[in-house]
């Protein structure tokens, strides 16, 4: 089976491809790229000057199946990671049961083979049930097919637990995801501290409740040289830390979310509770130096933390409600903002969206647009305006602080494995 | 002067001229005052009072300027029944409103639940109380007390003492009072000072007895039990020692200064006994005050007798 993809602009910052020209497929994978040519081989699409990337990979998602399938299932939230021009996610790993055996991720991954759209790579729990107290069946789920460990939702607030999984997945080579908040320094806090908390009267976390973590973690990896990842950074003290760890060369990787490099506390102003999220939004120093520290490559990627919740858990008091926003759908289109802005280029962010996190992992057939490589793809339209409306999402859930923005550009096709399963006209095709 | 159909959920809310127009209007009240007889001029008008926190005071004052006025009060004691029932505070407010009250007025522990529900409803809504945010009614009365000792407000020293990083009385009177001129300090332990203090206009203090000398109006906060137990303070007692009104620091407060306090006073805590008695004290003021700021709210924001 055999497909083309003819008039794009071949775009992969990591090869410095940017060229008029057409990829060829042949059996799920690339089997050429053509610069400045044309082909028609097996089922042509015309992109019609378009852009086309590598497929978007993200490295954090909840999914929330099993156990809270009202608000999302892995066949929704396949769809919405389509829709946004993702081909390959990581879903986290606080359902319900917590994925901490290899028989909860076996049922994952079932559910996977019967509704997923795009590639899903599950996320194994650090501690059973993630309490903090035991380590998981780490072995089985790796076997099952986790790439990773997290207690994401809940920092591991046990360094020596932190210290002997670090060691311990040395045998694997996959990676600690740590959620960075020291949940002391959190108490019973919903908003980031500082001025806007002062005034509006919320209960405030202080961004040391991330900084203590994010250095306590990486003085842990330097000792035991295992992989670290620190998940959705939102402080500045935190990117120094990381910038001193690599300077350093240690096996230390850190993402951002789309909504931490756009938004800052001062929308809590209205106490809409669809900024609320963990950790949260800070100041506009914190937002800069974010948006620096993902262009320098201080932080490698850019991940969602997708977090579908209805609204009977978002429509309630500030204090009671859910932490968490969706994000698969806005990401590509809300990130640019910033390249229009002119404070990312565009290369770091389609990179930050496709090779970085794939390294990151490990994917090594993936991220690129070189021959051999899987045929996942985003085709983008950098000139088509919209304005999001989030009753229209792919997602089960509508949390977004995004709803009425107005956006120019929109991944407007996705395909995995050489078959399209996403056209901005048809929806999902399958 | 209009304020008929407005909502009041912050001193953000109001104009400067706005309230000199309330203390004004409360002025005369008083002076005027026809004891507790009910004015026919409200009567046929109703408010809902909607406390979601336990409150005596405020509930009990609201009640009183409400019948002062004539007004039906329903008395809905949240405190219990939506949450319990799986309601939710929007859908609770939408369904007293359905009862088509006049405006009401809400309590609630979350900060943020006043401002939310009044962009929900058509009628008034009147803060009495939310979270850290706000009180804007004790803000009020307290701004009266001062104003009708001093018969001003600018350029008075206020001095704010204990816990302000939890005190919606404090948040309110430092907008109210900073609005109409007034320089506000505020003194406690660096552990319940809010973040950034600084830049909400204040000047920050822990050292209470180098303070309390210069202070027009010495306003005692109410210390929660719940400090000591959570790293705030390491005792009450201790705190006390510190930041207490006590009979020797009496000494060092001026003649002519007015002693505060939002109530109920913890005894022994922020304000000795012996403080108490002293003709400086006007805690029981306040609130007489507070009934006739409030009686004045209610007839302004609910708009023209019927």
């Amino acid at each position: 089976m055999s497909s083309t993809f003819k008039n794009a602009i071949l775009f992969d910052p990591s090869l410095r491809i940017n060229v008029k020209g057409s990829i060829v497929t042949e059996g799920g994978k690339i089997l050429e790229v053509l610069k400045d040519k044309n082909a028609d081989s097996g089922k042509v699409f015309d992109l019609q000057g378009q852009h086309l990337m590598a497929g978007f990979v993200d490295l954090h998602v909840h999914f929330r199946e099993p156990g809270q399938e009202h608000k999302e299932t892995i066949g929704t939230g396949t769809r919405a990671a389509a829709a946004g021009g993702f081909t390959t996610v990581c879903c986290m790993p606080n359902t319900n049961p917590v994925n901490d055996s290899s028989f909860v991720t076996q049922y994952i991954m079932e559910k996977v083979h019967q509704q997923g759209v795009v590639r899903v790579h599950p996320i194994g729990a650090v501690s059973k049930n993630l309490e903090g107290n035991a380590m998981a069946g780490i072995h089985g789920m790796i076997q099952a097919g986790c790439v990773a460990l997290s207690d994401d939702g809940k920092c591991v607030m046990n360094a020596y637990l932190v210290r002997k999984t670090l060691e311990y997945l040395k045998s694997y080579g996959i990676p600690l995801i740590e959620h960075c908040e020291d949940e002391h320094l959190v108490g019973r806090g919903v908003m980031n501290e500082g001025l806007v908390s002062s005034q509006i009267g919320l209960r405030g976390i202080p961004h040391a409740a991330e900084d203590v973590i994010v250095s306590r973690d990486i003085s842990l990896s330097e000792h035991t040289g295992g992989p670290l990842h620190l998940a959705h950074l939102s402080s500045k003290g935190a990117v120094e830390s990381i910038a001193h760890a690599k300077a350093r060369g240690l096996k230390v990787t850190g993402e951002v979310t789309p909504h931490h490099l756009l938004l800052t506390d001062e929308s809590l102003r209205t106490y809409d509770t669809s900024f609320k999220m963990a950790p949260p939004l800070r100041t506009e120093a914190d937002r800069k130096a974010l948006v620096a520290a993902l262009q320098s490559g201080v932080i490698d990627c850019i991940a969602t933390d997708h977090a579908p919740h209805s609204e009977e858990d978002k429509d309630v008091e500030f204090e009671c409600a859910a932490n968490g926003i969706v994000g698969l759908e806005t990401a590509f289109s809300t990130c640019y903002k910033l390249v229009e802005r002119g404070e990312l280029t565009f290369e770091r962010l389609v990179e930050s969206l496709t090779t970085s996190p794939a390294r990151i992992f490990k994917f090594n057939d993936r991220g690129q647009l070189k021959a051999g490589m899987l045929a996942d793809f985003a085709v983008v339209d950098l000139k088509r305006e919209w304005k999001v409306d989030s009753s229209k999402f792919f997602s089960k859930s509508r949390n977004t602080p995004f709803n009425g923005w107005d956006l120019k550009s929109q991944v407007t096709q996705t395909i995995v494995g050489g078959e399209e399963i996403f056209n901005i006209e048809k929806g999902i095709c399958l | 002067m209009n304020l008929s159909g407005r909502s009041l959920t912050d001193i953000s809310d109001l104009s400067r001229e706005e309230i000199v127009f309330l203390l004004t209007k409360t002025k005369s009240l008083k002076e005027n005052s026809r004891g507790d007889l009910p004015s026919p001029r409200g009567s046929g008008k109703s408010v809902a009072l909607l406390f979601f926190e336990p409150s005596t005071r405020t509930r009990t004052s609201f009640e009183m300027a409400a019948f002062r006025l004539g007004f039906r009060v329903l008395n809905l004691d949240a405190t219990s029944s939506s949450a319990q029932k799986g309601e939710t505070i929007y859908d609770t407010a939408k369904n007293v409103e359905a009862l088509r009250p006049h405006g009401m007025v809400i309590r609630h522990s979350g900060s943020g639940i006043p401002l939310q529900i009044s962009k929900l409803l058509k009628i008034p809504v009147i803060n009495a109380g939310d979270g850290f945010h706000a009180h804007p009614t004790q803000a009020l009365l307290d701004a009266f007390t001062i104003h009708e000792k001093f018969g001003k407000i600018s350029g008075l020293n206020v001095l704010i003492v204990g816990d302000i990083a939890h005190s919606r009385v404090a948040r309110s009177n430092i907008s109210l009072l900073r609005m109409m001129g007034a320089k506000v300090k505020v003194c406690g332990p660096p552990t319940l000072i809010p973040p950034l203090a600084t830049e909400l206009g204040v000047e920050v203090t822990d050292k209470l007895d180098d303070n309390l000398g210069s202070a027009d109006v010495v306003m005692a906060l109410r210390m929660q039990m719940e400090r000591q137990s959570s790293f705030q303070v390491p005792s009450l007692k201790e705190y006390t020692t510190r930041f207490g009104i006590t009979e020797e620091r009496l000494g060092l407060v001026k003649k002519d200064a007015i002693i505060l306090h939002p109530g109920p006073v913890n005894r022994g805590v922020e304000i000795m006994s012996v403080v108490m008695r002293d003709p400086r004290c006007q805690v029981i003021d306040q609130v007489e005050n507070g009934v006739l700021m409030r009686t004045v709210l209610l007839e302004e924001f609910l708009g023209a007798p019927l």
